[in-house]
């Protein structure tokens, strides 16, 4: 993960749920790439071809509420989205998106003070994150997230974990 | 200091007593359930992971519910052949296939036990809290881990205790006290917390309505619902009460806040399309033309569920004007409507019946609603696209309300039926 994160802003309201980022019909197509192209695209028609590597969603509470589905932080993801500053997520959501290496910001002001298409700066190694020439701070992660954030996520994790215990074991 | 029913359920899992609201503690679950809709994906975690074994294959169970059989050729060989990998790669032995839905098998089937934790690949595994059992969802990459480790991390959660008064009226079942709850508590109101049921009302509802009510309470945001494990508890599980006595609510414990509920005032509930928490009284949505009514999922097809809709249906005929689709929710909820002459009344009534599963609470198999098509649920969803097209409406209620409106061709209170037939 990198430590500073920087690009556009895409404005998202609250309660914007998990067949909203992805729906059910395209969660079964063959690939990752395929998915993606079908991101948001009931909300904001234009965002998968439009979004940029480095761009960062700014939502309001209860970002990704619903179904378990970890297609759904995976689609954004590979649309190019590694960072989301939310008012608040919904539970499993926060768990699957940091499970895959998206860096999530909870912040209950930058919703309301920022424009769609703004300039956003997170500084992970400084805790705070600048935009429309705002600064604001980061809360703190618990360490066992930290972890799991640092490696890049759950899979990176687990995979370095595995490896070094095999390493060990010969 | 007493506990709410989620810290004891982490104590005992755990050991540690010292727990706290906000900790993160490891706990390994009793039991863990995969969706056939995400078998291939945790296979392929676990590849990436590193894991060459499943540690404990013996608590997995696998259960193919949402995909089984659904209309895409090349669906049904991908996850049967995955289901098959699972077995004979990683030991997992449990398999449903095609027997009902997961959430009603794992407590139907005893998997998911009270005292116990359990984690599934679905969100509305918040379900077996119904019978003291703290269940929470959790995505494939964290099953993976659970798979390879035996362990999850969970955050202690804050607990909002809600007190259940007097008696419901007619007509008016647990669907509609859930729906009440997540109206007043709205989507993100039990965002990371235990909503934890209790007082006479609570003691007084089936096993069925309690499974009914904690499936729900996920859409309030709840990491877990728990109700009170009592002799109900026990009898469904065949379990002497004394072993599970403990799960029950300390006097002295502390939550975060109370809500109090009486339910002989509960109206028939409506959620309104494109939000769950969008809820009000049934008067607020009589008389809105429907062109379908659904009448299944995991919320609402038990066999009680079945009951209350025959009753309404039996001798008469739905409105020409919609088509009704009624699907038990597992295997031996569809043998008793069978026994007990449910099914009959239905087909008798117009209804299409169809095999035990998600069916289009799901999104994909039929009946799915095109452009400006109104669908009455009583699945727990109505999330834009959830159901077919995304300008298609989604209402939700409970099985007596979309059956009465079955009938009458447009939303009704099922005490409204004696006149409109008469
Ligand atoms: S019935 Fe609906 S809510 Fe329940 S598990 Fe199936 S798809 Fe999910």
């Amino acid at each position: 993960m990198a430590n500073i994160q920087s690009g556009r802003i895409w404005l998202l309201p609250d309660d914007v749920d998990t067949d909203v980022i992805l729906a059910v019909r395209h969660l079964f197509l063959p690939t990752a790439e395929e998915r993606a192209r079908h991101a948001l695209e009931n909300l904001i028609p234009n965002f998968a071809t439009d979004v940029i590597a480095g761009d960062v969603i700014v939502a309001g509470k209860n970002f990704g509420c619903g179904s378990s589905r970890e297609y759904a932080p995976e689609a954004l993801y590979d649309c190019g989205i590694s960072c989301i500053v939310a008012k608040s997520f919904a539970r499993i959501f926060y768990r699957n998106a940091i499970n895959i290496g998206i860096s999530l910001v909870e912040n209950a002001d930058i919703q309301d003070e920022c424009e769609d298409g703004d300039l956003i700066t997170v500084d992970h190694e400084n805790r705070n994150i600048e935009t429309g020439g705002r600064r604001y701070e980061m809360p703190k992660v618990p360490k066992h997230l930290e972890e799991i954030f640092k490696a890049g996520g759950l899979v990176n994790y687990h995979r370095k974990r595995n490896a070094l215990s095999k390493e060990g074991g010969k | 200091m007493g506990h709410t029913l989620v810290e004891k359920l982490m104590i005992k899992n755990t050991g540690d007593d010292s727990i706290r609201p906000g900790d993160i503690v490891i706990v390994n679950p009793d039991c863990y359930m995969i969706i056939d809709a995400y078998s291939p994906s945790v296979i392929n975690k676990l590849e990436e992971m590193g894991f060459d074994k499943v540690l404990c294959p013996e608590k997995a169970v696998v259960v193919f519910d949402h995909l089984l059989p659904v209309g895409n050729p090349s669906n049904d060989p991908l996850f049967i052949s995955k289901s098959v990998e699972l077995r004979e790669k990683y030991k997992i032995q449990t398999t449903e296939k095609g027997t009902g839905i997961s959430h009603t098998l794992m407590h139907e089937k005893r998997y998911a036990k009270p005292g116990t934790i359990v984690t599934a690949t679905d969100s509305h595994t918040t379900t077996y809290g119904g019978g003291g059992c703290l269940s929470t969802g959790i995505g494939y990459s964290d099953m993976a881990a659970v798979l390879g480790t035996d362990e999850l991390w969970l955050k202690v959660p804050n607990a909002i205790k809600i007190v259940l008064e007097g008696k419901l009226k007619p007509h008016v079942t647990a669907k509609d006290i859930v729906l009440k709850v997540v109206g007043d508590l709205k989507a993100d109101g039990g965002q990371y917390k235990s909503l934890e049921f209790t007082g006479p009302g609570a003691q007084q509802l089936s096993m069925q309505a309690r499974y009914t009510i904690c499936n729900m309470a996920l859409e309030a945001g709840a990491k877990c619902a728990l109700f009170e494990a009592d002799d109900k508890t026990a009898e469904y599980f065949d379990m002497d009460l004394d072993e599970i006595r403990w799960i029950q609510v300390d006097e002295d414990a502390e939550y975060e806040s109370v809500m109090t509920y009486d339910l002989g005032q509960l109206e028939p509930q409506i959620a309104k399309p494109k939000g769950v928490d969008d809820v009000y009284d049934i008067s607020k949505a009589i008389g809105t033309k429907i062109d379908e009514v659904f009448i299944g999922s995991c919320t609402n097809g038990s066999i009680e569920d079945m009951a209350v809709a025959a009753d309404i249906l039996k001798g008469k005929t739905i409105s020409p004007y919609l088509k009704l689709v009624v699907i038990p929710a597992s295997n031996k909820v569809f043998k008793e409507s069978i026994e007990l002459g449910y099914i009959e009344t239905f087909l008798k009534a117009g209804a299409t019946v169809s095999h035990p599963s998600c069916g289009l609470c799901a999104g994909f198999p039929f009946g799915l609603l095109s452009d400006g098509e109104v669908v009455l649920s009583t699945s727990n969803r109505n999330f834009i696209g959830r159901m077919g097209t995304k300008d298609s409406f989604i209402y939700l209620s409970s099985p007596a309300v979309a059956a009465a409106s079955a009938l009458a061709g447009e939303i009704v209170s099922p005490d409204m039926l004696e006149l409109l037939t008469h």
